[in-house]
């Protein structure tokens, strides 16, 4: 039995979480997030959460339970339209907020999971994302510094898994969690599917195990933000 | 009669080019996705990370893995990749995207954008909109030309918060088109049916070029 898999998501944050602890969570809206390694870090209890993530999630789910209770001190992120619960708080000074374009944001992960403490970018150069910041011509044009980001623990979605922590994303549920999953001091993992060692085809692992320490099997209910139909689907040999 | 939303999609759509790569965004530009000329073939990227965005699902079939950037299930094509989201704005801020239509608050006369936030109102951050704007080869904006006051959005210089400075090529309004020509000024290059220069006139702040 491999030491990396865990029984569920309570146990598999046993001994991680402390208030004033950073935390990166993987997803775009409420796609490919590890929510149940989020209700469980909400029930761990730590309070004053440095939270990394892309979105606030929607009121009541996703990362939005970790606001409902007040955990969360500073989010890093780059869109919260759709939690109005954020919003009271931060236009209320009760939550301090970093916005990072998404791009910024990608590659601030990336480079913090890869060693690279800091890195200079076109994106944000005349906004106030650039205020106090280093910046350097680069032929002819400005650039400004972003710095890397890691964390104290990194919770990440994927949809398959095995024991070695290789890892498979499906579709647009992969987003920010490859990069997050190298970011963390310890990355913690759900999974759809828990398969056995070698049934992945090597050349197919997006993730391999090196960056992953805990990983479970879980049952995600996988809640839709915007359901968008272009209508029922035309009975065969009809039009 | 000024254009509605959809003649404004359908005149942006005219700048889509064969083999393009395109980035659209929320609003009114989504709905450009629905007048992509005939013979020109596009490939429609999602900065959530998907390459050949495909059309909604019919009834039944959503996937919740599956959505575009603004959270719509949608699906996919035979030509369709995924990616992580770095991959994602390696492409945009990388310069690989030849077009990106944004919606927007403000846009000044040279070419700066405002469209992520309202100081102490509205807080919802700016996505991708930012590296969208520094990176991808060509931007233009759809937008109406006034606000709900009747205030005019195209303006000397943007008041609010800025996504980007000199960064849009093309303005779209309901009430026509705006084109920066050599020398970084916007003049009028098409009116809506039924508009006239001095309405434009009366209805922009900006100091653009009329003809």
């Amino acid at each position: 039995m491999s030491k990396k898999i865990y029984e569920n998501a309570a146990h598999a944050l046993e001994g991680l979480t402390f208030d004033g602890m950073s935390v990166m969570a993987g997803g775009f809206g409420l796609c490919g997030i590890p929510e149940n390694l989020i209700a469980a870090l909400r029930d761990s209890g730590a309070q004053n959460i440095t939270a990394i993530f892309n979105n606030a999630g929607v009121d009541g789910f996703g990362l939005g339970l970790l606001l409902e209770t007040r955990q969360i001190k500073k989010m890093v992120s780059s869109y919260v339209g759709e939690n109005k619960e954020f919003e009271r708080q931060y236009l209320a000074g009760e939550l301090e907020l970093e916005f990072n374009p998404q791009g910024t944001m990608a590659e601030r992960i990336r480079a913090g999971g890869a060693g690279i403490p800091g890195f200079y970018t076109k994106t944000g150069v005349g906004t106030v994302i650039a205020d106090g910041k280093p910046t350097r011509e680069f032929d002819g044009e400005t650039y400004i510094m972003e710095t890397g980001l890691t964390c104290d623990v990194a919770l990440v979605k994927a949809w398959r898994g095995d024991a070695q922590g290789n890892l498979q994303f499906k579709d647009t549920a992969r987003n920010f969690n490859p990069m997050m999953a190298t970011a963390g001091e310890i990355t913690i993992v759900e999974v759809d599917e828990l398969v056995e060692v070698g049934s992945f085809n090597p050349n197919f692992i997006h993730t391999p195990g090196v960056f992953v320490q805990r990983i479970i099997q879980a049952k995600c209910e996988k809640r839709i933000e915007k359901v968008t139909t272009r209508g029922p689907r035309p009975i065969e040999g009809d039009a | 009669m000024a254009w509605s939303r959809d003649d404004m999609a359908r005149r942006a759509a005219q700048e889509l080019k064969d083999g393009y790569y395109v980035n659209l965004g929320i609003g009114i530009p989504t709905l450009v996705a629905n007048y992509i000329p005939e013979g020109v073939d596009v490939t429609l990227q999602s900065e959530n990370g998907m390459l050949g965005m495909g059309p909604f699902p019919y009834d039944g079939e959503e996937d919740p893995d599956l959505i575009n950037a603004g959270k719509q299930t949608i699906t996919a094509l035979r030509r369709s990749s995924y990616f992580n989201s770095a991959d994602s704005f390696a492409m945009i801020r990388g310069g690989h995207i030849d077009l990106s239509i944004l919606g927007a608050m403000e846009v000044s006369e040279n070419g700066d954008i405002a469209n992520w936030m309202i100081p102490g109102k509205m807080v919802k951050g700016m996505g991708g909109a930012m590296d969208l704007v520094a990176g991808v080869k060509r931007c233009l904006v759809t937008m109406d030309h006034t606000n709900r006051a009747g205030a005019s959005k195209f303006l000397k210089s943007c008041s609010l918060p800025l996504t980007g400075k000199n960064c849009i090529a093309m303005v779209i309004t309901d009430l026509g088109v705006f084109e920066r020509d050599g020398s970084g000024q916007f003049r009028v290059s098409e009116l809506a049916p039924g508009i006239t220069l001095d309405e434009v006139r009366a209805k922009t702040e900006a100091d653009i070029d009329y003809p």
